[in-house]
């Protein structure tokens, strides 16, 4: 009989979890306890995982830390509080691609202007799965779902390219297939001091899969393998081999600066001395 | 080489990705939709089943002396 030693983040008692054959969110649940594991000073004690509302923040009932399961957008500003009233603890956020850019857009964007202590984990399946296949800001152009049965017109948002311009410190994107890539994107972002942001492309067979005739969760997942290009080798591609459907992955930006706890402290110290 | 394998079958949910990504054919579906170890001997305990299980069903390890537990 094989354990894993990861096992114990999870509540066993709660699996198997929810989520539909071959959906991607479990994946991505797995490399977050992994990069977790092992990692200095993080203890299932001192680790808060904060979730908003989704297939993807269901993922917060089946992990053994101190958890949180919010209202629908709105992880990142528990997740504030919970930082701001205890910077001792480390803390996780896990949102769906609706969650984080849609409801929660404008928390999202001041999370990172803020640059909050805080580790924000998107599993972006394209769609609204739990609601029944609604149309995301993250769906790409052309996809079709139950608000856009002839494919969707609206164009879809980077929340990477959104991340660093709001002012994340740490952004970089990963997929469900390149698991140990996510891992490692994940441990990094955990090291950052201050926002870090990492995209998972997760799939999702049944809600966007199925009404786009993408296959079975191993066709989309190959899909991921055959079009997501390593960062360092997409900056060398030229613009026309960019085709649609193609897209970077890896570590996207890095920045100092100061986080939003050292800042607070300095108000508080700046105010104790007048 | 050989391979030893946990099947947790009351998590499999039959989704086929470690089917489709097993680089020697060793898995399969069975009828009732649940994995299982169709041919072991052709196994080289490579653990992308195990990698990309999106259901913790699957573990696999190299068994260092051959035929040995």
């Amino acid at each position: 009989m094989i354990e894993r030693a990861y096992e114990k983040y999870f509540r066993r008692n709660r699996l198997p979890h929810l989520w539909c054959p071959g959906c991607g969110n479990g994946i991505a649940m797995k490399a977050i306890v992994q990069a977790i594991d092992g990692k200095d000073g993080w203890t299932q004690d001192n680790t808060v995982i904060v979730s908003g509302i989704g297939c993807s923040s269901r993922a917060s009932g089946y992990m053994d830390f101190d958890t949180l399961h919010t209202a629908h957008g709105r992880a990142i500003p528990f997740a504030t509080g919970i930082k701001l009233a205890r910077p001792d603890l480390n803390v996780v956020v896990i949102t769906g691609d609706g969650d984080c850019t849609a409801i929660g857009g404008g928390h999202f964007i001041h999370g990172c202007r803020r640059n909050i202590d805080l580790t924000v984990v998107l599993f972006n399946n394209n769609i609204y799965g739990m609601t029944g296949g609604q149309a995301s800001p993250m769906t790409p152009l052309g996809k079709k779902a139950t608000t856009a049965p002839y494919g969707s017109i609206d164009r879809p948002f980077d929340a990477c390219k959104l991340a660093e311009a709001a002012g994340a410190t740490y952004v970089a994107r990963s997929t469900a297939f390149h698991v140990q890539h996510l891992i490692k994107m994940i441990r990094d972002g955990l090291d950052n001091k201050g926002f870090s942001f990492i995209e998972a492309l997760v799939q999702c067979p049944t809600a966007y899969g199925r009404r786009n005739k993408l296959g079975e969760p191993a066709k989309m997942m190959a899909w991921m393998r055959d079009n997501a290009v390593m960062k360092s080798a997409w900056d060398k591609l030229p613009d026309d081999k960019k085709v649609e459907g193609k897209f970077p992955i890896g570590l996207f930006y890095q920045a100092e600066a100061i986080d939003y706890d050292t800042a607070y402290e300095q108000v508080i110290e700046r105010a104790h001395s007048n | 080489m050989k391979a030893e394998f946990t099947i947790r079958n009351e998590r499999c949910k039959g989704c086929g990705i470690c089917v489709a990504f097993c680089p020697k054919q060793v898995l399969a579906i069975d009828p009732l939709g649940k994995v299982y170890v169709a041919d072991q001997e052709k196994c080289i305990a490579c653990g992308q089943c195990e990698l990309r299980c999106p259901d913790y069903a699957i573990f696999v390890e190299k068994v260092k002396e051959a035929g040995a537990k």
